[in-house]
């Protein structure tokens, strides 16, 4: 008696296990068929019908959708199953706008990549009518929206959904008519999107693109009377190197510091010094409010998108929000106070650009509260494909590159700063330094496992400091921060500190990431890089960082400070009135 | 097995109800039937009654009760009022008529000749509903009480032995008797696609445990069928009985009927019989004193065809977009809100108290080998007598055209049927003898499908026809998938360009092939079956698209693009009648001068045409 479970693909028995679908067998075999519409993070929703098989007995299947059976015999590349695929993508290439050359995603479009595959030259239908052609929706600072070239796989619509349970992007229309689109057609900036960029992530096409700002940065790196300066999230370091064919979770930093200079970047520091910063203001109000138990539980700030969601749709809720800055927005307004000092440079030719893995960052550096004397404190933020781009742009051969270090004084970083890009290490850091401020103590053993892993996107973690009970609740994805308010908005919650990244699995696998959607795996890899870093440095915990140290002494007197709250603090206002819900 | 004691003997409740009929005198049918409602047979009910006031009138009874109907089927002849105790059925009656037939025939027994129906062959006046050919060759087993009772009186559905079949399966407590018995009488899906009932159910029942839930789809959307709405409108009772016996064999307590937003009367009459149903306890919580509980709830659907697929349905339910979802999982495991449903569709349901009070053996003698039963048809098109009808499994193309339908209209000759709307296929005279079943249809290339039943003459153009049905299947296309969405959208595309006369033969090819990709690739039923009206026409009258796109010529004379207005210039006497009618100024010629028409400038509104009082000008 044995529970082995096989089936045959094209007459070769393949073992499997608890494959959701006939796809993942396929796979997990080693073989392929092509689709547009399954990710494997998102439902099988089986509408391309490009991952068609023959199963015996049971004719056409989409292979994403069908669960494995035992003595299954499957069949792949059939006459019907390739003329399918075959006559969808001339359906789909028929009514595309295929003006490919210019298009954000070209070389790297699923559609493009098996028209070629499949040897498409001859389309025997009708070319979509210029009459037909929708506008392109450029109101968002983070993405493009053309429906031109969407292709309905509906991945868009379900990570929308399913990732942040706010359903922005959803089908309109019938037949041929169909479309996605955000909410009532409305432009995108105009609705409830947060800017997570998880649609453009799933995104097979160029319909949906994170918008890009490489050009305007080049501007600046070419103008001679600019002093550019540059930071990089900790989570970007560990994907970056996907582009140029290194595997997910290979720390590049040293090679990114590299590349940053060849192009043309003044100053490279690092975001990662800024989320030491975090923690020494982010630790020192959360245990001030410990003490005063009031607004608990505290709610994390790094998040733009959970940021702009609270603000959004539970305004009520703002004041249990941190007023920190992100990193990001901490080190800009300290870069441009600063450096004009330590390194000679006019204030109105300097110009930050930050490096993220996020489309929302775009959003944030644009907000009027951010703002200071009516310039924002960061120009850019470039996602990590955009660095890509530009690397690649600059003729520089990655990974030839000779590692080097980041500028002074805003690029040393402890490992509990790298954590921050994946799922709870904002958590693991705060409480690293929170144990040690409120013992005296020394923390010997930083690592909390249990706060860690990128699958399980809610967790709650009870921390023992010296006797008293510490709750933290870990999220990823808006979806469980949802949850997580209702708790509290039903007296349920037992935590005191929320952590919330708006991506599954943290900032490691935010929109602007390279993309990785094919690939459960990818985020987990890329999040084990920055454990793996974290674990390598001598320092692991914010406070010890000599920099940071060395900010307040000379600029910022002590966390939580008049100072400090001018540059690193903020405050959130409810975006319900005045909206459209109003009428 | 121990059997359940019931709170109330159901065949007394019959005697009570019957005892009712019987008081209420003579009953004068009137069909309320959403087709008769508009031809204003409200009003006539209104008019019974204010004559009916004075019963002192009256020779053999107290009394006389006008009974609002279900539809009675033969929709050409409506409003149709029946007086079953004096053997008669007037038709196409006006509420003008109303006092005559009070007059002379319920006060006088004197028929109303004029008002009967005529039978065209024979011409001769017929008096009884059972003489009229239509429904002479009829069985109706589904359709037996509709048109007959009062469909707002649970009493009158009692009567006839409404919920005897419910109560009796649930004294008998033994679901899976109930399974076996559907299974055995050979039932299959009267919706479209033909499976086995029993077998549907039995899946359903084999994840008996949770929350079960039985789903009737009423979500009629073909064009021209109105099966399942006259059965809602007409014999509600029957099909909430089908259902609960449904649920109790599967399992579930809580049960959903989609019904089309577009079918009010339906909806309104399906409320107060679940209601009426409640107030009795032949539904709700301990239904007749049993542990069995079934709940019902009506949901109105939006109108969108996409839903009569279950999934899709289901998805509606829930609140989402009506959006197939992939099978496997089928809805017998994972259904509704994701727990097991089964899904039938309304006439199946309505057929399921008839089977458990005649038994299995009885319904399996009707039909055919493989189908078993009678099968509702909506009889529309080119007909005499277009209606509803219900007739055995089998019954041949030429009984329900020629007998029932009683021939094609003006003499004209028979050209084709289109069967199963959208995901049908046409069938020719070659066909007319086929015994109608699930196994032939699809072997002819066509479905049963729900029962839509469209007669085509000699002067349709069945490459229109076929535009015509795509055109409905590419709108009504949920846009899901990529072979509906855009492969409908492509084959209406060519079908528009051979219509307008600019076709080309290698576009007969590519139409096949496409439409061949869209039926294997499609996600759901309504992708795969789209392409059948195309197929089937390619197959059967391939001459007539090669005719519009070699010759440039519509056989039938129906493809404006390919006409050609011509003044014949022996017979016009320059009248200058036609260049005065026309809208565009496309004739010219001099006074007492043969005229023309200008080809380019000519909009084939044919009003020259019909003005020309010398037959000068003719089509070509």
């Amino acid at each position: 008696m044995t529970d082995k479970k096989t089936l045959f693909i094209d007459g070769k028995e393949v073992e499997f296990t608890n494959e959701p679908n006939l796809l993942e067998v396929i796979r997990k075999a080693g073989l392929n068929v092509p689709t547009f519409c399954y990710r494997p993070d998102l439902t099988s929703f089986g509408a391309c019908r490009m991952c068609v098989v023959e199963v015996e007995g049971r004719g056409i299947q989409s292979s994403c959708t069908m669960p494995p059976e035992n003595g299954l015999k499957i069949h792949l590349n059939t006459e019907k199953t390739r003329r399918i695929r075959k006559t969808v993508l001339e359906l789909l290439l028929a009514n595309h706008d295929r003006k490919c050359l210019t298009c954000e995603r070209s070389g790297n479009c699923e559609l493009q990549q098996y028209a070629e595959e499949y040897g498409i030259k001859n389309i025997r239908f009708p070319d979509k009518k210029e009459e037909e052609y929708l506008p392109v929706d450029e109101s968002s600072y983070s993405i493009v929206r053309d429906p031109n070239k969407c292709i309905l796989c509906g991945a868009c619509v379900r990570a929308c959904t399913e990732f942040q349970g706010h359903s922005v992007l959803g089908f309109a229309n019938r037949g041929s008519k169909t479309v996605v689109q955000p909410m009532g057609g409305r432009p995108l900036a105009e609705v409830d999107c947060v800017n997570c960029g998880q649609c453009a992530a799933v995104c097979p096409t160029g319909a949906l693109t994170i918008k890009n700002e490489v050009d305007k940065v080049w501007d600046e790196i070419t103008n001679p009377n600019k002093t550019v300066v540059v930071q990089m999230a900790p989570a970007t370091r560990v994907a970056l190197g996907e582009m140029f064919g290194l595997p997910a979770g290979e720390n590049t930093i040293g090679l990114m510091n590299a590349a940053l200079r060849k192009i043309g970047f003044n100053l490279v520091f690092d975001t990662n010094f800024s989320a030491d910063l975090t923690i020494m203001e982010e630790a020192t109000e959360f245990l001030g409010r410990l003490n005063s138990g009031k607004d608990l539980p505290l709610f994390t700030s790094c998040c733009p998108a959970w940021v702009k969601y609270l603000e959004d749709q539970h305004p009520d809720m703002l004041h249990h929000l941190s007023t920190c800055k992100s990193p990001m927005s901490m080190l800009s307004p300290v870069l441009v106070d600063l450096v004009p000092k330590y390194f000679n440079v006019e204030r109105e030719n300097l110009v930050v650009v930050a490096i993220m893995p996020c489309t929302a960052k775009k959003y944030e550096c644009k907000r009027p509260e951010l703002a200071r004397d009516g310039r924002p404190d960061t120009d850019y933020v470039l996602t990590t494909q955009e660095l890509g781009k530009m690397i690649k742009a600059a003729g520089i051969d990655f990974k030839a590159l000779t590692p080097e270090p980041n500028d002074s004084p805003f690029g040393e970083y402890t490992g509990a700063a790298t954590i921050f890009g994946a799922s709870g290490g904002v958590a693991e850091a705060a409480a690293r330094t929170a144990y040690e401020v409120v013992t005296g103590e020394t923390l010997n053993d930083v690592d909390i496992k249990q706060m860690r892993g990128t699958s399980n996107r809610s967790r709650s973690i009870e921390l023992d400091i010296k006797g008293s009970k510490l709750v933290v609740r870990v999220v990823s994805t808006l979806l469980e921060a949802e949850k997580a308010i209702q708790e509290i908005k039903a007296g349920k919650a037992d935590f005191q500190l929320l952590e919330v990244m708006a991506c599954p699995g943290g900032c490691v696998n935010g929109g602007g990431q390279p993309r990785s959607c094919d690939n459960s795996a990818t985020k987990q890899e890329r999040a084990q890089g920055l454990y793996k870093e974290d674990s390598e440095l001598n320092m692991r915990k914010s406070h010890v960082n000599p920099s940071v140290k060395k900010l307040y002494d000379e600029y910022l007197e002590k966390p939580n400070s008049h100072k400090s709250h001018e540059i690193l603090h903020t405050v959130y206002k409810n975006r319900f009135e005045g909206s459209y819900k109003d009428l | 097995m121990e059997k359940t004691t019931l709170n109330l003997d159901i065949k007394q409740e019959q005697a009570k109800a019957q005892e009712i009929i019987k008081s209420q005198g003579l009953r004068v049918l009137v069909c309320a039937g959403t087709g008769c409602v508009a031809n204003g047979s409200l009003q006539i009910i209104e008019k019974f009654k204010e004559l009916g006031a004075d019963v002192s009138v009256l020779t053999d009874y107290d009394k006389m009760t006008i009974i609002p109907t279900g539809c009675h089927g033969f929709c050409e002849q409506g409003v149709l009022v029946i007086i079953p105790d004096k053997h008669v059925t007037y038709v196409k009656v006006k509420e003008s008529d109303v006092e005559e037939i009070y007059e002379s025939h319920i006060k006088n027994n004197k028929p109303v000749e004029r008002l009967l129906y005529t039978d065209p062959q024979t011409k001769q006046h017929v008096h009884k509903n059972e003489d009229i050919n239509f429904y002479a060759k009829q069985t109706r087993t589904a359709l037996a009480n509709c048109g007959k009772i009062n469909a707002e009186s649970i009493d009158e559905a009692i009567a006839v032995r409404g919920y005897e079949a419910l109560a009796n399966v649930i004294a008998a407590n033994n679901p899976d008797a109930v399974i076996d018995e559907i299974e055995k009488s050979g039932l299959r899906g009267r919706g479209g696609g033909g499976f086995p009932t029993g077998r549907k159910w039995r899946f359903t029942a084999a994840n008996k445990g949770g929350k079960s839930y039985v789903v009737c789809n009423g979500d009629e959307g073909d064009p021209g069928a109105f099966m399942d709405r006259s059965i809602m409108e007409g014999d509600p009772h029957k099909l909430l009985e089908g259902m609960a016996i449904a649920a109790y064999a599967i399992g579930a307590d809580e049960g959903y009927i989609y019904v089309r937003a577009e079918y009010p009367l339906a909806i309104k009459r399906l409320r107060k019989a679940i209601a009426d149903a409640e107030a009795r306890n032949y539904l709700g919580k301990n239904i007749m004193g049993s542990d069995f509980s079934f709940e019902l709830h009506i949901k109105e659907g939006a109108g969108a065809f996409v839903c009569g697929e279950e999934t899709a349905l289901i998805a509606s339910i829930e609140g989402e977009r009506g959006m197939p979802r992939p099978k496997p999982p089928f809805p017998a495991n994972k259904g509704l809100f994701g727990r097991p449903t089964l899904i039938n569709n309304v006439e199946t349901l309505a057929n399921i108290p008839v089977i458990m009070l005649n038994g299995a053996d009885w319904f399996a003698k009707m039909g055919t080998e493989t189908s078993k039963g009678t099968k509702t048809f909506a009889l529309t098109g080119e007909v005499n007598n277009t209606g509803l009808i219900e007739v055995p499994m089998g019954t041949t193309l030429r009984e329900i055209v020629f007998d029932i339908g009683g021939g094609i209209r003006n003499g004209k000759k028979f050209k084709a049927v289109q069967i199963g709307g959208p995901s049908g296929g046409c069938l020719t005279e070659e066909h007319l003898d086929l015994p109608m079943d699930y196994d032939n249809l699809i072997k002819a290339g066509a479905m049963v499908g729900s029962g839509g039943l469209v007669v085509m003459a000699e002067d349709t153009c069945i490459v229109e026809v076929a535009r015509f049905f795509m055109n409905f299947t590419q709108n009504e296309s949920c846009g899901k998938c990529v072979p509906c969405r855009e492969g409908t959208k492509n084959m209406l595309k060519i079908l528009e360009k051979i219509v307008a006369g600019k076709g080309e033969m290698s576009d007969l090819d590519l139409l096949e092939d496409l439409a061949q990709s869209v039926k294997d690739g499609s996600l759901c039923g309504l992708g795969k079956t789209a392409p059948n009206p195309v197929l089937s026409t390619l197959k059967y009258f391939r001459d007539e698209y090669i005719a519009h796109i070699k010759d440039k010529k519509c056989p039938a004379g129906v493809c404006t693009a390919m006409k050609k207005i011509v003044i014949e210039e022996s017979l016009c006497k320059g009248c200058t009648k036609c260049a005065r009618t026309c809208p565009v100024g496309a004739i010219t010629g001099s006074v007492k001068q043969p005229h023309k028409i200008d080809q380019a400038k000519c909009i084939k509104c044919e009003a020259c045409l019909t003005n020309c009082p010398f037959k000068a000008i003719v089509l070509e």
